[in-house]
């Protein structure tokens, strides 16, 4: 074995790392925000549509689902611009790739959510004469976004972990940082042990304080 | 482009072996190791639950990206010369382990306390109401996630590809590198992926909803 571990040349470069992990969440926090967007639209369009729909909506879940993300992250950066008139950055495309990953996942999340809302709740708001739409914005998308939280969390979380894929196309996040200072130090040990400590500490960070969100927001049964 | 997407089936299809390898390896040793530290956690003594649930939490808590650089630069610089596929399939069994670990445990954790006293009462040892009275319930909570489960290590295989192992995902790029026609081919490439892994989703979904009668 007889290998000594020297952190200097890690923390001389640590600037790397901080600014990877910064961008990693950043990334993440951008695509979930998108994600929900479409995860809600076609959850609710979903719910409420004929066969034609639901087949789309069906095929775009599940395509994304089981296609590894790295394929569909070279796929929208080198794939695309071939055959659309498009131009984006790596970090832009990776975006829009997680963006309809995690809107896939969203998808099915936010449609059992819908599913879970008592029926009662939602006669009870037909009762007092609310209209569809009210009765779509004030009784079943609240309830059903308080079901929903820990799923979403998850995601959130598991999102976080993804955004290391976009180091394929050198966006400099946190796993691209760690290759910079693996290829160029050879502390090789050092770095991965410093960048798998922060993946972790950031990730149950975050499960911690999505955790406490959820506790507050906790669906009353 | 037909042709020249022909004249790559080939070798397209050598890689999706190797893939379809990668994957079967890391299935097998996962489950081995799995179900032997998912036992070690649910019945073992305190210092072995804590090391099992702190291994299967670290190594759930990195992307598997990291995991794979890690052991594949990592072990070479402490001495440890493997081959870079073999370090693949370590780096993606050890994440494959820890859920195995975890589907292990909810499968066994949802069978009622009583079964287990029951079989203590009319004097089975340990083994035996593993064997006879807990395993076999807990098989059927087990075998849906599991199976569903598979195509994340066919997905996480897709990763090798950066070690330089020709695997489906690599021999498309290098194809892509000759022909030039990225959109086709990672199109073909990602149909083919999703066949393999929606075929897996849909057995794992039929088995859960013939299992369905087991109520919690």
């Amino acid at each position: 074995m007889g290998y000594a571990l020297n952190f200097n040349l890690i923390w001389r470069h640590f600037d790397k790392l901080w600014g990877g992990l910064l961008l990693s969440l950043e990334l993440a926090v951008i695509s979930i925000a998108i994600g929900i967007v479409i995860g809600l639209v076609l959850a609710v369009w979903y719910v409420s549509a004929g066969r034609v729909v639901r087949t789309i909506i069906a095929a775009y879940v599940e395509f994304i689902r089981n296609v590894p993300l790295i394929l569909l992250v070279y796929l929208v950066f080198y794939g695309l611009p071939t055959v659309v008139d498009i131009a984006y950055s790596a970090p832009t495309s990776f975006v829009a790739t997680l963006s309809l990953y995690s809107g896939a996942y969203l998808v099915e999340v936010f449609r059992s959510g819908l599913e879970a809302v008592p029926r009662g709740q939602l006669d009870a708001g037909k009762a007092i004469g609310l209209t569809p739409w009210q009765r779509l914005l004030n009784v079943r998308l609240p309830t059903m976004l308080r079901i929903t939280l820990p799923a979403l969390s998850n995601t959130f979380i598991s999102l976080f972990k993804d955004t290391s894929v976009a180091s394929v196309i050198s966006v400099p996040e946190l796993t691209y940082g760690a290759q910079w200072i693996n290829f160029n130090t050879f502390r090789i040990v050092e770095v991965y042990l410093v960048v798998t400590a922060m993946y972790l500490v950031t990730g149950y960070a975050l499960l911690f304080a999505l955790r406490l969100v959820e506790r507050r927001f906790r669906a009353a049964r | 482009m037909l042709t020249q997407i022909a004249y790559a089936l080939p070798f397209l299809a050598q890689g999706f072996a190797l893939t379809l390898w990668v994957s079967l390896l890391v299935v097998v040793f996962s489950l081995i190791a799995g179900v032997i530290m998912g036992v070690g956690l649910v019945y073992g003594p305190v210092p072995l639950q804590w090391a099992v649930r702190i291994f299967s939490d670290t190594i759930r808590g990195i992307p598997i990206l990291v995991l794979i650089f890690f052991v594949y630069y990592g072990l070479p610089a402490v001495g440890l010369h493997l081959p870079s596929f073999w370090a693949a399939v370590l780096a993606l069994t050890l994440f494959k382990t820890a859920q195995v670990v975890e589907y292990l445990r909810g499968a066994v954790g949802s069978i009622p306390k009583g079964q287990s006293e029951a079989a203590k009462a009319i004097g089975l040892t340990f083994r035996q109401r593993l064997a006879y009275v807990i395993f076999p319930q807990a098989f059927r909570r087990f075998l849906p996630p599991w199976i569903n489960g598979v195509t994340d290590a066919v997905k996480g295989s897709a990763l090798v590809s950066l070690l330089g192992i020709t695997d489906l995902m690599q021999a498309i790029n290098q194809v892509i590198g000759r022909t030039y026609e990225a959109m086709p081919l990672y199109i073909l490439g990602a149909l083919i992926y999703f066949a393999v892994n929606y075929a897996l989703s849909l057995a794992s979904r039929r088995l859960e909803r013939r299992f369905s009668f087991i109520r919690d």
